[in-house]
């Protein structure tokens, strides 16, 4: 293939999911309770998309990463002092709500538009990278919306491993219904990837990646555009917290025959 | 397997994101650069820059574990003279001090005859709620004027302030193994190893610890922190410190109930119980929120000493739940203190490094205050770094001495720390020769006190039947260690009930397991490839071990006794960095008597919550 891949990769932020999540009625609408305070963690499945994106890159030559992210600014520079010593990439940032009370018709529309007018970016060759769903409620349907509006056609979903030909032909592993798998092809670029786990650890930190990735992430923070997604035009009917009971505890070697027991012996009851 | 280790050069390496090195940061940040972006600081490594700066954290964001405080707020007002409390979450101005004494109303606490005293004196002031309200409160005390905070909601706004100007970097989950010491100059700090087994092996994914060459390095990581113990072990400590007083800071977050009175800005300090050794704190944020917890000091000589339950017991003395009751909690956490003060000051500045914070000694325990002090220490520095970079000189000791031991020996800090030396010691004799120490301390300003009689923390910790003794006999002692010891659960909590404290009714929201706090409020989270940094040095020692105090203290659970006695089991992923357990042992090191059995080294993890 002649030149390597424009990767961008959609991933921000969603609160830690360690944090208990209480919803309440704020005064612009829905919001978590004390969501500026939570600990933000990168959205796992996006996570997944920019550590899959990295390696890729660093696999074929002259490819570049780019990772678009909407969220408030404040919070995605907490985030981005975490992320940016895992891998290389070059930060597009978008202010805006990531409290998980978005319309995914809002945010898709928003990251089509802002990838469209990344400098330098190559259409032809553009892997269009992102989490198969989000962890903030998106439904999983954000990314085929992005795609859309790119004109991407090729799109797969809950992926877990991409090879690429020499001749930057795609074979795709995708997690269908029932524990299967479906192995597709595709010419090559553009293509939208929404990834499940993928296959890579979450790579170590690295003091050097760091020091390169913030000299543009400080940039691109103090350039980020404000943008509505969700808030002002969407209406929700009624926003509580789920009625569960919450029992946990920590075992250790304990067989899947037994847990799975518990679990039955507890839905039994 | 062999990989080299990488190198990278910056001008100066930070080490630990707390109080001191953000008043430092935010000092020295000020003056890299003119209004026009023209450099003032330029830097040794890229030159035509400004100061390369990083800042290496250990936890996995900037303020994450760390806790409530009130403070006169002198330090930071003087660096942030537009500091508005409503600005940062979870800070509110000082509105009401109090200081309860509390009476036993369960009648299970250790009091001596001189306690015992203290409780009729009080008693005669009139007791409501098993308490009794002081109605005075010492000058060197009151923190009028001044702010409570939560210092993780203090750090992340002072941090992000700036990581947003571009001048400095702070890079957090990223712990920070050693100094880096060519003879008796350090040339920076080394990284932790990462891809590693648990026990420091390389596997999958090794990364060793890279080497960040600085030409100064700032050792602010905290009384527990890895490079300052090194340090502590290379050059010794001044003659005449130590560092033998700690406590264990307990604390919780909790919203409070719908019906509390309480108002923002509300200052609670007790003492007297659960035990009489042990001090309490509340204050009260907006948003019916408030910070409150315990102090479990080391000279609290009890081998039964567990923090989270005598926290529970302390929650439910009726002049503390009858604000707390029907309230959910919120977060969780501890931590050590370094309870020496100045006495227990280090080398605080050499070839190539300076220490700054709570760790470099700098918390004033006459009047109760680490934050203003710490940050007022990271100024200084800082101060004369400007200097002694303007005027191109390189960060000798020589140099550092002048331009920022100079500035610290001059300032309120000093002075304050002078007067505070000795005001501790009684302690270390019981309660009431401590609290007459306090008082002569405080009052004489700093000219008399109580003198002490010091122990190492290890040596401090009695055997069960001498602690037992006259409550409970040796039989009953030995059945109970030994049916522990079989079943691999420490002693502490069968103690206790033995002796009558009475078991707690979880409310399953502010009455909850150890375990429950550990995953529901205390959010603990470690990542993986890391080695694990508590270690038992000597296994024999924790064979002859009959107490298992690092057990009953751990403030995560991540100490476990062991089936059968011997070495405790020690889970990385619910440690929560507190350090304790360095301090609560029973054995001191072999051929090192100032250090315990228990190594605590350089990990990652740990709370994930900044609303301590």
């Amino acid at each position: 293939m002649s030149g390597g891949f424009h990767i961008v990769v959609c991933g921000s932020l969603v609160p830690d999911p360690l944090q208990t999540l209480e919803p309440m009625e704020g005064p612009t609408g829905p919001a978590l309770k004390n969501e500026m305070m939570l600990p933000a963690v990168l959205d796992p499945w996006a996570g997944h998309a920019l550590f899959e994106a990295a390696q890729l890159a660093k696999n074929v030559p002259d490819s570049k990463v780019w990772l678009v992210s909407l969220g408030p600014k404040a919070k995605l520079q907490q985030l981005m002092m975490s992320i940016a010593q895992k891998v290389s990439f070059e930060l597009v940032a978008i202010d805006g709500s990531a409290g998980g009370f978005t319309d995914p018709f809002d945010v898709a529309a928003t990251l089509a538009d802002t990838i469209d007018k990344i400098e330098g970016l190559d259409r032809t060759r553009l892997l269009l990278f992102g989490g198969c769903a989000s962890a903030s409620r998106d439904s999983g349907v954000t990314m085929q919306m992005v795609a859309e509006r790119l004109d991407i056609v090729d799109q797969f979903l809950a992926v877990d491993k991409l090879t690429v030909s020499s001749d930057g032909a795609l074979e795709v592993l995708e997690r269908i219904e029932a524990g299967q798998y479906q192995v597709s092809s595709c010419a090559g670029a553009p293509a939208m990837l929404g990834w499940a786990t993928g296959s890579l650890p979450e790579p170590p930190n690295n003091p050097q990646v760091g020091m390169m990735n913030m000299r543009t992430v400080m940039p691109a923070l103090q350039k980020a555009q404000a943008a509505e997604v969700g808030i002002g035009g969407l209406k929700y009917a009624a926003v509580e917290l789920p009625k569960q009971r919450r029992e946990t505890r920590v075992v250790k070697d304990t067989p899947a025959e037994e847990i799975a027991q518990e679990i039955v012996d507890w839905l039994k009851a | 397997m062999n990989i080299d280790r990488q190198m990278m050069e910056v001008d100066i390496a930070c080490v630990g994101f707390g109080p001191a090195t953000a008043g430092f940061l935010h000092t020295l940040s000020q003056a890299m650069t003119a209004e026009d972006g023209s450099v003032l600081l330029e830097s040794k490594v890229m030159p035509g820059m400004p100061l390369q700066v990083v800042c290496y954290e250990r936890a996995d964001d900037i303020g994450f574990g760390v806790s409530g405080v009130v403070t006169r707020g002198k330090a930071l007002r003087a660096s942030l003279p537009d500091l508005d409390p409503a600005q940062i979450p979870m800070a509110a101005p000082v509105r009401d001090e109090q200081v309860l004494y509390l009476k036993d109303p369960l009648g299970k606490s250790r009091r001596s005859s001189g306690v015992r005293m203290l409780d009729r004196l009080f008693g005669l002031l009139g007791v409501k709620d098993h308490a009794v309200k002081l109605p005075y409160i010492p000058p060197f005390l009151c923190k009028k004027d001044g702010l409570v905070l939560s210092i993780g909601q203090f750090s992340q706004w002072i941090g992000n302030q700036l990581m947003g100007s571009g001048l400095v970097q702070v890079w957090p989950g990223m712990p920070v193994s050693e100094p880096l010491l060519e003879e008796d100059r350090v040339v920076g700090v080394r990284l932790t190893d990462q891809g590693v087994e648990s026990d420091g092996t390389p596997g999958p994914g090794y990364m060793p610890g890279m080497d960040i060459r600085a030409a100064l390095t700032v050792v602010g990581d905290g009384p527990v922190g890895p490079v300052g113990q090194k340090l502590d072990a290379h050059f010794g400590l001044p003659a005449g410190n130590h560092q033998d007083e700690w406590a264990g800071g307990m604390k919780v977050v909790v919203e409070l109930p719908e019906d509390c009175t309480l108002q923002p800005g509300f200052v609670l300090h007790t003492l007297g119980y659960p035990e009489p050794e042990i001090f309490g704190f509340l204050y009260v944020y907006p948003d019916r929120v408030a910070s409150l917890g315990i102090f479990v000091p080391s000279w609290l000589d009890s081998p039964v000493r567990s923090s989270y339950r005598l926290l529970q017991h302390w929650m439910q003395h009726p002049a503390i739940w009858k604000h707390l009751k029907g309230g959910t909690l919120r977060s969780w956490g501890a931590k050590s203190l370094q309870e020496s003060g100045q006495r227990g000051e280090p080398v605080l500045a050499g070839d190539g490094f300076a220490r700054i914070g709570e760790g470099s000694g700098s918390t004033n325990l006459l009047t109760g205050s680490g934050l203003d002090e710490a940050w007022a220490t990271g100024v200084q520095l800082a101060e004369g770094v400007i200097e002694l970079a303007k005027a191109g000189e390189p960060f000798s000791r020589t140099n550092l001495e002048r331009a920022y031991l100079g500035r610290r020996r001059d300032s309120w800090v000093e002075k304050d720390a002078r007067i505070a030396k000795c005001a501790r010691d009684g302690f270390t004799r019981g309660m009431v020769p401590g609290l007459l120490g306090m008082a002569l301390s405080g009052m004489s300003g700093g000219r008399f006190n109580v003198g002490g009689a010091f122990r190492r923390p290890w040596q401090r910790i009695p055997a069960f039947k001498d602690y037992f003794s006259g409550q409970l006999s040796a039989q009953e002692i030995d059945t109970i260690v030994e049916d522990c010891r079989q079943h691999g659960k420490p002693p502490f909590e069968p103690l206790m009930d033995k002796l009558g404290w009475p078991p707690i009714e979880y409310d399953g929201q502010l009455l909850i397991s150890h375990q429950d706090a550990l995953l529901l409020g205390g959010k603990v989270q470690a990542a993986h490839g890391f080695a694990d940094h508590v270690r038992f040095v000597d296994p024999s020692a924790c064979d002859d071990c009959e107490s298992q105090i690092c057990v009953a203290m751990c403030s995560g659970q991540a100490i476990s006794a062991s089936e059968g006695g011997g070495v405790p089991q020690f889970d990385r992923e619910k440690c929560i960095h507190c350090g304790i357990c360095m301090w609560n042992c029973t054995s001191g090191r072999d051929g090192d008597p100032l250090r315990s059995n228990v190594s605590f080294d350089a990990g990652s993890g740990g709370l994930h919550s900044a609303e301590n």
